[in-house]
């Protein structure tokens, strides 16, 4: 039981890092866009692309805090009180973030247009960034039990800063790949070109980052990451493999198929840090049953997700069908469909 | 004296910054929550008419609406992501220990935050290319998922007031009963409370903005149906608020009843108790203030023979602030009343003449009841937190207790207060952006019915021409 609450709290995590990622994705390429003129036409894809969208991929965040305090109390206690400056810093970047985009989207002036879009794009660089850094900061055991860890020690290493940096860049990855596939389905063939060059350069920013990330982890031992290289390494293959399958795919233009692959590489890494972490949620201090709520609380919860799976799966998928149809799109302009 | 200093050299020094910046960030969220749960209603109404009568002006309303509750809706999710972050960043007391039973409902609030904010997406994004029937369903979820998001959030807020559904021992929750939890003793009261408030305060909003715009001369159709829908909404929810407020203050009257004795201003156990309104409690006396003799008696036990405990019969550290409390609760009554006024006017009007009162005068009233109607729930939300302590879950957890030791919360609430108050302006900035442009464009917008809406971004290239308009 506590197995499958701990296997629906890194799912909900693992779709955050996916569909919350590629939208903070889109948020770094509105930032490098370039100037006003030059970044109109990528800065409108981004916007209607992302539009319909962003609000239902933010509520995993809210779902996967909530799993966790509600399943494993004693570790968010301990998260919170030993991560709380990276996470203030992310949640206030988000309500910069979600804000500046609704704004955004609705002001027409061009000065107005050019604040609300720059709190947007540099807030989506900076969120991932520090969540990251909190994975980081879990992932190498900097928190410990009881909390109260060093406010500053515990996020300021090496180790979480390199998975800040590898956040963004999976971020950046995703977003490019989703917006690909996006220019290609609203026939935008020049923003197609463009933002496949930038997939293929950040998936091979992404693939660095993580090696990185992992010749870190294993130099800076003794932490659960070693397993990396040990119970965990399929999973990282397989999450190298889709990540050049996903480049391979790129360049013959397939972008579809590449998108899978590109969601498929940065699901693998989340697996490897699962697997490598299991049976422990903090550090090799605190095991996840150590950490579970009483079971009449996870029975519950594993009820709730059931119920889920029957009524919010479903929904997700029609918003998701039909943005990509482009029956949300609010650029109906006959040019821009296919045909 | 003395007294008092030694308590305030026991408490946290974090408490006080905690509890200002959990205070500001909800009071700031709570009136973004109406817009969320009960605009999408109000909205549907004039969808309905819309499709139904072929009515173009209820059209344009429903259209123009849905835009402006997208926007609040956004600005409301997040602020409502900094809650939940908070109740780790500020009372991890809480969390870590409470986590498992505190949870369950916001368990099942997760699932209807993420139905709203599906059905949300596809409602205002849909007025496209769908059929306006299934367009107009498509909304409908919104509204149902809005009650149960709204019920499943105060229930957790209920379960901090009247606890159950958990056992401890040695200090621990060693098992939970999640049904108990969430259908603990003050839910529905609470609930139906909040619920009631959200369509009331929504309403009132909504009507407030059509009514300044009358007041300016616009009179139209237009004006005349932005104010009616929420105005009648408004008007029929305020009435059975005072019912289920009137069962909610004698369910506190029993439940909890230092609270009680705070709002009544009550500090010794008395009999024919009376409703003082106004008036302050200084040194260990009550400084003036109208009494109604007999009045709180009556009111809590329908005789004025009723006993009401006094918040003297428990030490001073027992006890909530006492003057915030009972000011709340009038402000709270003194708005409330206001509003039903405001109701039965209306209700008396439509029901002699089926129109709008004539006078200026109404207009004016309704222009304010908007801001009348937040204050009030504002006040009632101040009202039942701070009665509530000095216990983060009553009797179990003091809020002392459930605080965060880590520094610096000073500036993390002087960095949110700039953040926020920066969002707030935008968004007021904003709308009104939005609002005068659609007065340029004026009530017979090209946009109806269910056509696209107007753009300047064009995704191709400027040079080429656009194959149809």
């Amino acid at each position: 039981m506590v197995n499958t609450v701990a296997l629906i709290l890194w799912a909900a995590v693992t779709l955050y890092a996916i569909f919350g990622g590629a939208d903070f994705g889109a948020g770094f390429w509105d930032l490098t866009a370039g100037g006003a003129e030059r970044g109109r036409r990528p800065r409108a894809l981004i916007d209607i692309s992302l539009g319909p969208v962003w609000e239902a991929n933010h509520v995993w965040l809210i779902f996967s805090l909530v799993i966790l305090w509600t399943g494993f109390p004693p570790a968010f206690g301990a998260i919170m009180t030993t991560l709380y400056v990276p996470l203030t810093i992310a949640v206030l970047g988000i309500v910069l973030r979600g804000s500046g985009f609704a704004f955004l989207r609705v002001s027409l002036r061009t000065n107005e247009k050019r604040i609300f879009g720059a709190v947007f794009a540099l807030s989506s660089v900076i969120v991932p960034f520090a969540l990251g850094v909190v994975a980081g900061s879990i992932a190498s055991g900097k928190v410990p039990t009881n909390g109260q860890g060093d406010p500053i020690d515990a996020w300021f290493n090496l180790e979480s800063l390199v998975c800040g940096l590898l956040a963004v860049a999976a971020c950046a990855y995703l977003g490019a790949v989703f917006l690909t596939a996006s220019a290609r389905w609203l026939g935008a063939e020049d923003l197609e070109e463009a933002f496949r060059k930038r997939s293929i350069g950040a998936a091979v920013a992404t693939g660095a980052v993580a090696a990185a990330a992992m010749v870190v982890f294993l130099d800076n031992g003794p932490n659960r990451m070693e397993r990396l290289i040990g119970v965990a390494l399929p999973v990282v293959i397989l999450s190298a493999v889709l990540g050049l399958l996903a480049l391979y795919l790129l360049a013959r233009r397939r972008e579809k198929t590449a998108r899978f692959c590109a969601i498929g590489a940065v699901g693998s890494i989340m697996a490897a840090w699962g697997v490598a972490q299991y049976p422990y949620l903090l550090g090799d201090h605190l095991t996840l049953a150590e950490a579970a709520a009483p079971s009449g609380t996870l029975v519950f919860m594993i009820g709730v997700v059931i119920v889920a799976a029957f009524t919010v799966v479903p929904s997700l998928i029609w918003l998701y069908r039909l943005d990509f149809q482009g029956r949300l799109m609010e650029i109906p302009d006959t040019a821009l469909t296919k045909g | 004296m003395r007294h008092l200093f030694a308590l305030a050299a026991a408490e946290p020094s974090q408490l006080m910054p905690a509890r200002m910046q959990m205070a500001f960030t909800l009071g700031v969220h709570v009136v973004l929550v109406p817009l969320g749960v009960a605009f999408t209603f109000i909205t549907l109404i004039a969808n309905y008419r819309a499709i139904r009568k072929g009515d173009d002006v209820a059209l344009l309303l429903a259209q123009r609406w849905s835009k402006v509750a997208g926007v609040l809706f956004a600005v409301g999710a997040v602020t409502g992501t900094v809650l939940s972050f908070e109740m780790g960043l500020l009372w991890p007391g809480l969390m870590d220990n409470f986590g498992a039973a505190y949870g369950i409902p916001f368990m099942v609030e997760g699932i209807f935050f993420f139905l709203e904010a599906i059905f949300l997406a596809i409602y205002i994004y849909g007025w496209d290319r769908m059929s306006p029937w299934l367009h107009f369903w498509s909304g409908v979820p919104v509204v149902i998922t809005g009650l149960g998001g709204t019920l499943a959030i105060v229930s957790a807020n209920a379960w901090m007031n009247q606890p159950g559904g958990f056992t401890l021992k040695n200090g621990r929750v060693v098992e939970v009963v999640p049904l108990e939890v969430i259908f603990n003793q003050a839910f529905w009261y609470e609930g139906l409370h909040m619920l009631l408030a959200a369509y009331l305060v929504a309403g009132f909003m909504v009507a407030s903005v059509y009514a300044v715009g009358m007041l300016r001369g616009r009179r139209d159709r237009y004006h005349r149906l932005g104010l009616l829908i929420p105005l009648t909404v408004a008007a029929i929810v305020v009435p059975l608020q005072f019912i289920v407020g009137d069962s909610t203050a004698r369910a506190v009257y029993k439940d909890q009843p230092i609270k009680f004795a705070a709002m009544e201003l009550v500090p010794k156990t008395a009999t024919d108790v009376p409703e003082t309104i106004g008036g302050l409690w200084i040194n260990g006396e009550i400084v003036g203030g109208i009494p109604i003799p007999g009045m709180a008696s009556l009111l809590s036990g329908y005789s004025t023979d009723t006993e009401i405990t006094g918040f003297e019969t428990v030490p001073e550290e027992d006890r909530p602030p006492i003057n915030v409390v009972h000011l709340s609760w009038d402000v709270m009554l003194g708005l409330g009343t206001f509003l039903l006024f405001i109701s039965a006017w209306f209700g008396f009007v439509w029901w002699r003449k089926r129109d709008i009162p004539k006078t200026k005068w109404f207009l004016r009233i309704v222009a304010i009841s908007g801001v009348a109607a937040v204050l009030c729930m504002e006040a009632g939300w101040i009202l039942t937190e701070t009665g509530r302590q000095p216990w983060v879950v009553y009797k179990v957890l003091r809020t002392s207790d459930a605080v965060t030791s880590a520094s610096g919360i000073w500036g993390s609430f002087a960095i949110a207060m700039a953040i926020y108050a920066a969002v707030i302006s935008a968004a007021v900035i904003v709308i009104r952006r939005m609002t005068k442009r659609w007065r340029e464009v004026g009530t017979s917008d090209h946009d109806v019915p269910y056509g696209p809406p107007p753009t300047d971004i064009d995704l191709t290239h400027s040079r080429s021409t656009k194959a149809s308009s």
